[in-house]
């Protein structure tokens, strides 16, 4: 060996971390190429000097309306709501160390959803007053499941159960309010059930661009003591990581980016379950997943989308296609977990 | 550089209802390998939880420098002292070289940059511990006892003056044991690390401690060297259990051997445990 110890350590690293670079930049690659299809092809094929002249501001007849109305705002809140999904989604999942205290399996999402519901339905509440309190509400089931899950410190196995039973009882929540209204429509009604980009507005996706930049930047300022998390708490703690502390921020972020994007697209089924365990796979343990997990989860809802609109006999939202990727890996898992223990 | 202390002064702690420690005194020797030993739930995990402020005081303090370190920040805190939990975690697939150069976390600030003395100190912590060669080896396909090298090899890349390890020695055969024990013993001896650590064998930590704490019942039962503390009547005492103090041939150092009901040679030898702990 030629190379001095401290030379190999630092080249191993730096291929780690150019290993990591360079399938960050894939993934953004797949959703820069999946975001510019979703424009272009839709029930019909348009041209992409059509389309950049809409984008310009030129009013192009008939593109103007196909493109700059519905398509490029139903991509934009997919790209965002993925984002938001799959950050909030692997922060919990890290944090717990456990691929199954997803926020979408622990009630987080429900809670949000709900709330969203209650106030749309009952309460006749519009655009920021609808995430205010979806994010209030998501904030206050993270509280009641944390409470409920508390004996002597908290167990990720007793949280995601408690979890889950809470989830069970706001969607009912949900199904009640949207049944006692006569006049929802189904297409409506699955978007808080399933959660869809459906009828997506450019003015709509502003709020929850302003809740990425500031919860996922929140997110991201903890990625390194996040990271020590998943030695466990005690290694954490000795690495001097102040374990409460980093738990209650994140735990803050991750519900915000949640419930921001429920409130506006509903809770898209599995995005935050899936994405992180779909990014460890693509990207390995070369660094953070909290970048590579959002760009997944911006590509689940993106190519999920298209597929419910024009790959599938019928029309679906978002939420019924990855629902339907996500129902079986969510048994796998558990039949995994429950022979291992299993971690993400 | 000024060796540091390390003192408990009438600690209590527990968890929720229950008191594990009751008003605890204890010295750590600075830059000397101390081992504490007791029964079964006896305190010392919680001993070295409560002295790494993994857990909370409840009542009186532990003193660093003569400073209470319920004070300190986290950061500064790690940069001194260094734990490695009874279980700790390795993420899946991750690759030894990454996983020591975790032990860098208290160095680095949120979004510093990657130095050079961080590169150094992973791998003279890899060099020490004998694990340079696998270094690109995911740590889930290690042996028992590599593993156990590859996290002491961690904390060593925290470069903490003190290291309080849980039962570094649990689950490994006894080659492993003692290459474990070889190990923390050259580190103290080439750094002067002052090593805190809890281990099962009563012989093993005669013979590889400077000073020797036994606990019953949440307190300090006797600390000293070990050829004071490791007496039959300690043991009688800690235990609950007959047995006869010889020296170690090789060490010099006091051995135990148990007396238990049967498998006597000669008669008279024979004595009835009791429950005295």
């Amino acid at each position: 060996m030629s190379l001095s110890l401290t030379a190999r350590v630092a080249e191993n690293r730096h291929r780690r971390a150019r290993r990591h670079r360079r399938l960050i930049g894939l993934l953004l690659a797949l959703i820069a190429a999946a975001f510019v299809l979703t424009l272009l092809l839709g029930q019909s094929f348009t041209p992409p000097r059509d389309i950049l002249r809409t984008l310009m501001g030129e009013d192009v007849p008939g593109v103007a309306f196909t493109v700059g109305q519905l398509r490029l705002p139903r991509a934009v809140l997919a790209v965002l709501a993925g984002v938001s999904f799959g950050l909030g989604g692997v922060a919990f999942q890290i944090m717990l160390r456990n691929p199954l205290a997803s926020p979408d399996i622990i009630g987080i999402s429900w809670g949000a959803s709900a709330a969203a519901v209650f106030a749309i339905v009952v309460l006749g509440l519009k655009g920021s007053s609808v995430s205010i309190l979806a994010v209030a509400a998501g904030l206050g089931v993270a509280l009641l499941v944390y409470g409920l899950s508390f004996r002597n410190g908290v167990a990720g196995t007793r949280l995601i159960l408690v979890g889950i039973g809470v989830s069970a009882m706001l969607e009912s929540v949900i199904a009640y309010i949207l049944s006692t209204a006569p006049a929802w429509t189904l297409q409506e009604a699955l978007r808080w059930l399933t959660g869809s980009v459906n009828g997506a507005q450019l003015a709509e996706t502003l709020p929850l661009l302003a809740a990425l930049a500031v919860f996922g930047g929140l997110l991201l300022s903890r990625g390194r003591d996040l990271e020590a998390l998943r030695l466990g708490d005690d290694t954490a703690a000795a690495l001097g990581v102040s374990v409460g502390r980093t738990r209650v921020l994140v735990i803050v972020a991750a519900v915000g980016l949640i419930a921001s994007a429920t409130a506006i697209s509903g809770p898209i089924a599995f995005v935050a379950f899936l994405s992180g365990p779909v990014a460890a796979r693509i990207v390995g343990n070369n660094g953070s997943l909290l970048v590579p997990a959002a760009l997944v989860g911006a590509a689940l809802v993106l190519v999920g989308d298209y597929c419910g609109q024009f790959l599938l006999p019928s029309r679906y939202p978002v939420g019924v296609v990855t629902g339907a990727l996500g129902a079986p890996y969510l048994i796998f898992l558990i039949v995994r977990v429950n022979r291992s223990g299993g971690s993400l | 550089m000024k060796p540091h202390t390390l003192i408990a002064d009438g600690l209590s702690a527990g968890y929720g209802e229950a008191t594990v420690l009751d008003g605890l005194d204890l010295a750590i020797p600075p830059e000397k390998i101390t081992v504490i030993v007791g029964a079964n739930a006896c305190g010392k995990s919680t001993l070295l939880r409560t002295l790494s402020r993994l857990l909370p005081a409840r009542r009186g303090k532990v003193l660093l420098d003569g400073k209470s370190i319920h004070h300190l920040p986290s950061r500064e805190l790690a940069r001194t002292l260094g734990l490695l939990p009874q279980s700790p975690i390795a993420p899946e697939g991750i690759a030894v070289a990454d996983l020591v150069s975790r032990g860098r976390h208290p160095h680095q600030g949120v979004f510093s940059r990657w130095r050079r003395e961080d590169d150094e100190a992973v791998a003279a912590a890899l060099a020490a511990t004998k694990t340079e060669d696998l270094a690109e080896r995911p740590v889930d396909e290690l042996s028992g006892g590599q593993r156990q090298r590859v996290w002491i090899a961690m904390a060593l890349a925290q470069e903490t003056d003190l290291l309080l390890l849980d039962e570094p020695t649990t689950f490994l055969d006894i080659s492993h044991q003692i290459e474990v024990l070889d190990l923390l013993t050259d580190l103290n001896q080439t750094r002067g690390t002052t090593v805190v650590m809890v281990l099962h064998d009563l012989n093993l930590a005669a013979r590889y401690a400077d000073h020797l704490v036994a606990m019953a019942n949440g307190r300090l039962h006797v600390a000293g060297p070990p050829e004071a503390v490791l007496t039959e009547e300690n043991v009688r005492q800690v235990f609950g259990l007959q047995s006869r103090i010889v020296t170690d041939p090789t060490s010099g150092r006091p051995a135990m051997l148990p007396i238990g009901r049967h498998r006597m040679i000669a008669e008279g030898l024979s004595a009835t445990n009791e429950d005295s702990a």
